[in-house]
């Protein structure tokens, strides 16, 4: 294994802007994603509130928002969708965490190109910008979901918010695929080619498996949303008819003929099916990773996990279909596309097992990071439970477009993801501020927000048998709908009580960055490389010294062993593996 | 911590179970043929899903409780995993899933690949931003030819779905922002969009399908009770998408026969 660490090298910087603005050190831009994230985080998240509180109340007018009307609800709830899959659940765990935490873990200086890992940055920055500019455009954001269904999302006069609002929402997706595209680069050449002596892939953290599985996904699908996106843009200003067949909006004849709408969501799906996995795979690295660490014990097969991320990985590009049973697609292709889809579920059961036999006859630490390990595993279990419901096209019949599929998505794809977010967090914290996060408000954060989140996503379940629809502004207009309206408003004020405690986390973060106890290096006694090296790591990661590995990842409660673990660097003659 | 923490789990988990079971809100009654069938695989699949549900959430909190560290605790269990068992749940998984899934076949494809029998009733369904018409093709049998450039949404009825009137075929076609269906007879289904995508799903029939722009996708189902029964919009297709909302009279054959006859009157 080659390992060119004097190519990669470059000197510590000097002076504010070259430091923490426009830094080459795959730490810092590790931290800058995770501060996009965490503001993208609270603009979705008061998207969702808005909502909420309009759904409860259809008609309260509310401080300096004003009134929502129906067309400001479904701008809120593209935007809400957009910002939240884009800019947090694909930043975070993978521009963030993965960022930081990846070089370190296979031992390296630095990202393989530091260059176009700050470009990568700074890129998703300006997407970030581009799409808050949607609000603010004549005819506000638009309103054709994250989805994006084509020919809604085509036509600037399907309604409101179509015009230069939902230019700005593909093109900051356009740009957002371009910096995705470089990350994904990077991410990969970093693995294959800056591992350390003795990091065998075999002895990766499941951590950087997930990345770097995540990273070949992203390479896969960005590419084809990044031209999907410039075909609508085209479709939209320069009279192509790639979505478009000839339509009538209102009475006009618009200028279209022969596209198809079905198009888009073939090729959004494409993207959009393994983008789930982008979201979560990170996840499942840090639950594994905390899962061991915490129970003290080896992870319960390592060699399965792995495979069964491949597995997810690879059976994630063939079951994009699943989101188009309803589309008016073959009846004959829903069958295929129904039995892969329940062929993924084999390897998520096969992690949620290995989960468990994990902690199984462990010896369980319940600091905040294992608390929202756990909690993950439990969000897995039933978000991913409704899966093989909504895999079956006869059952989607009854379910599909539906809240039973916002509580799916948003129990395994949202909450799931975002508690793995809140893991790696709370357990790298202090690697990367040096100090100590406050252990009870950590806690108090964590049982709040797991009854609050369940509280709010479990009753969707129930209103999409009841047949629910998504995407209705209000529950007014349908007789049997208004039925249904006292599970929202128990979710209203789910939501509100969850959304509320989330300032604990953020204070708690700030609080401790500058008043936190002091870190050790070490201090969950873990094994991997980070743990090894300075709190907070120097510039070079190893201050110099190149690490050699010796062992797996997860060696803990060796028989024999000095102590109850076996870093991954300590000499080889400690004990096995 | 480990105690409250179990607690928390298993009251969430019981919480969540009791209401499927309890089916405090549940699928509405079922109106069509699909009904009993798709009602069955969906509560075969909230009883099997159920069953792993919870031997998992359970374990979960049992574990974390059992396992907690104590000065006391015996030394952990030094395993890298354990093959057999794996294969063993891989294997049990896979026929789960995929023994569950090919359960539905039969009917999916019953309703989606093959076509309406001969006899059936013919409506083309019309979506548009925000209102459904629904055509019959009257006695001739036969669907009057329609243009876009004759579509007038705000004069409703013919005009919105732009029948074309000089064509002999459409004399006898009506068009209605209701729908009336005979119980019992097989509808045939063709449904259009002439703006955007809209679905129409009708809950109590077990009935959704897109309807598309540019596509006429032909569908079939059978209605088995007297009724009426709502229509949702189930694609988002602009800000009137809450209140695409319509109605599906099911009445006998003989009430329908009355109902066409008289719109045909009306017409002339």
């Amino acid at each position: 294994m080659a390992t060119p660490v004097a190519i990669h090298a470059h000197a510590a910087p000097q002076g504010f802007v070259r430091k923490y603005i426009f830094s080459l050190d795959h730490k810092v831009i590790g931290i800058q994603y995770f501060f996009l994230a965490l503001t993208a985080v609270w603009v979705g998240m008061f998207l969702s509130l808005l909502m909420r509180i309009h759904l409860y109340w259809p008609n309260a007018v509310l401080p300096l928002v004003g009134e929502i009307k129906p067309e400001t609800y479904l701008s809120l709830l593209t935007m809400h969708g957009t910002i939240m899959v884009f800019f947090v659940l694909t930043t975070a765990p993978q521009g963030g965490f993965g960022n930081y935490f990846l070089p370190i873990q296979i031992g390296a200086p630095d990202m393989a190109f530091p260059v176009l890992n700050m470009l990568s940055f700074w890129t998703t920055f300006v997407a970030f910008v581009t799409i808050l500019a949607a609000f603010f455009v004549t005819g506000g954001a638009p309103l054709h979901g994250w989805t994006g269904y084509a020919p809604l999302s085509a036509l600037p006069s399907a309604g409101p918010g179509e015009q230069l609002g939902a230019d700005l929402w593909i093109t900051s997706i356009a740009i957002f695929c371009v910096a995705s595209l470089m990350g994904a680069l990077n991410f990969i050449t970093t693995t294959l080619d800056l591992r350390a002596k003795g990091m065998t892939l075999m002895r990766m953290p499941l951590t950087v498996w997930s990345w770097f599985i995540t990273a070949i996904l992203g390479l896969l699908a960005f590419g084809v949303l990044l031209s999907a996106g410039i075909l609508l843009l085209m479709d939209r200003n320069l009279g192509t008819s790639f979505y478009v067949p000839l339509v009538v909006v209102n009475g006009q004849i618009m200028g279209h003929k022969g596209g198809s709408p079905l198009l888009w969501q073939h090729l959004f799906w494409f993207f959009g099916h393994p983008e789930v996995y982008i979201a979560i795979l990170p996840g499942m690295g840090v639950t594994s990773q905390v899962l061991s660490t915490f129970s003290r014990k080896p992870i319960f097969g390592y060699k399965a996990m792995v495979y069964a991320m491949l597995a997810i990985g690879f059976f994630g590009f063939m079951v994009w279909g699943h989101h188009m049973f309803m589309s008016g697609m073959s009846p004959y292709s829903a069958f295929a596309f129904s039995i892969l889809t329940m062929c993924i579920g084999v390897p998520s059961a096969i992690k949620t097992f290995n989960w468990l036999g994990t902690m199984w006859k462990g010896h369980i630490r319940f600091q905040t990071p294992m608390l929202y390990a756990i909690g993950f595993v439990s969000l897995f279990v039933s978000g991913g439970l409704s899966g093989p419901f909504l895999a079956q096209p006869v059952l989607d019949i009854q379910l599909h477009d539906t809240y039973f599929v916002v509580g799916h998505f948003h129990l395994i794809m949202g909450v799931a993801a975002i508690f793995g977010m809140f893991a790696a967090t709370y357990y790298w914290f202090p690697k990367m501020f040096g100090r100590m996060m406050n252990e009870t408000w950590g806690r108090v954060h964590f049982f709040i927000t797991l009854a609050g989140t369940y509280a709010i996503f479990m009753p969707m379940h129930y209103l999409g048998i009841a047949g629910g629809t998504r995407r209705y502004s209000q529950y007014t207009e349908v007789a049997y709908l208004q039925k249904l309206m006292p599970i929202h408003q128990f979710m209203t004020y789910a939501a509100i009580i969850t959304i509320a405690a989330q300032f604990i986390f953020v204070i708690n973060l700030f609080w401790s960055m500058f008043k936190g106890p002091k870190a050790s290096d070490n201090p969950w006694e873990g094994t991997t490389l980070e743990w090894t090296t300075a709190t907070p790591p120097p510039h070079d990661n190893f201050g110099g010294r190149t690490p050699v590995v010796n062992h797996g990842p997860y060696e803990y409660g060796v028989p024999g062993a000095p102590r109850d673990y076996v870093m991954q660097t300590d000499p080889a003659t400690t004990a096995a593996h | 911590m480990a105690l409250a923490l179990m607690v928390l789990i298993w009251v969430i988990t019981l919480t969540s179970t009791y209401f499927f079971v309890a089916k405090t809100w549940w699928l509405p009654v079922g109106a069509a043929e699909a009904a009993h069938f798709i009602d069955g695989q969906l509560a075969l699949t909230f009883v099997l899903m159920g069953i792993v549900f919870l031997a998992a959430q359970l374990s979960l909190g049992y574990i974390v409780w059992r396992y907690q560290q104590k000065p006391s605790s015996p030394p952990v269990l030094y395993s890298h995993g354990n093959t057999k068992l794996e294969i063993i749940w891989t294997v049990l998984t896979t026929i789960l899933f995929v023994g569950l899934n090919l359960m539905g076949g039969p009917v999916w494809a019953s309703q989606r690949w093959d076509a309406a029998g001969a006899g059936a009733v013919q409506v083309e369904v019309t979506g548009m931003q925000f209102a459904w018409y629904f055509r019959y093709p009257g006695p001739d049998g036969k669907y009057g030819a329609t243009s876009p450039k004759l579509m007038d949404p705000s004069a409703g009825g013919e005009a919105a779905v732009g029948l074309n009137t000089s064509d002999p075929a459409a004399k006898d076609d009506v068009v209605t922002g209701t729908m009336y269906l005979p119980v019992d007879r097989e509808v045939d289904v063709s449904l259009r969009a002439v703006d955007v995508i809209h679905a129409f799903f009708v809950p109590s029939l077990r009935f959704k399908q897109d309807a598309v722009p540019g596509l006429n996708i032909h569908m079939h189902f059978k209605p088995t009770a007297i009724g009426e029964y709502e229509i949702a919009c189930a694609e988002l297709c602009g800000l009137g998408h809450y209140k695409m909302h319509g109605m599906v009279h099911v009445v006998s054959q003989e009430d329908f026969d009355k109902w066409l006859a008289a719109r045909e009157a009306e017409k002339q």
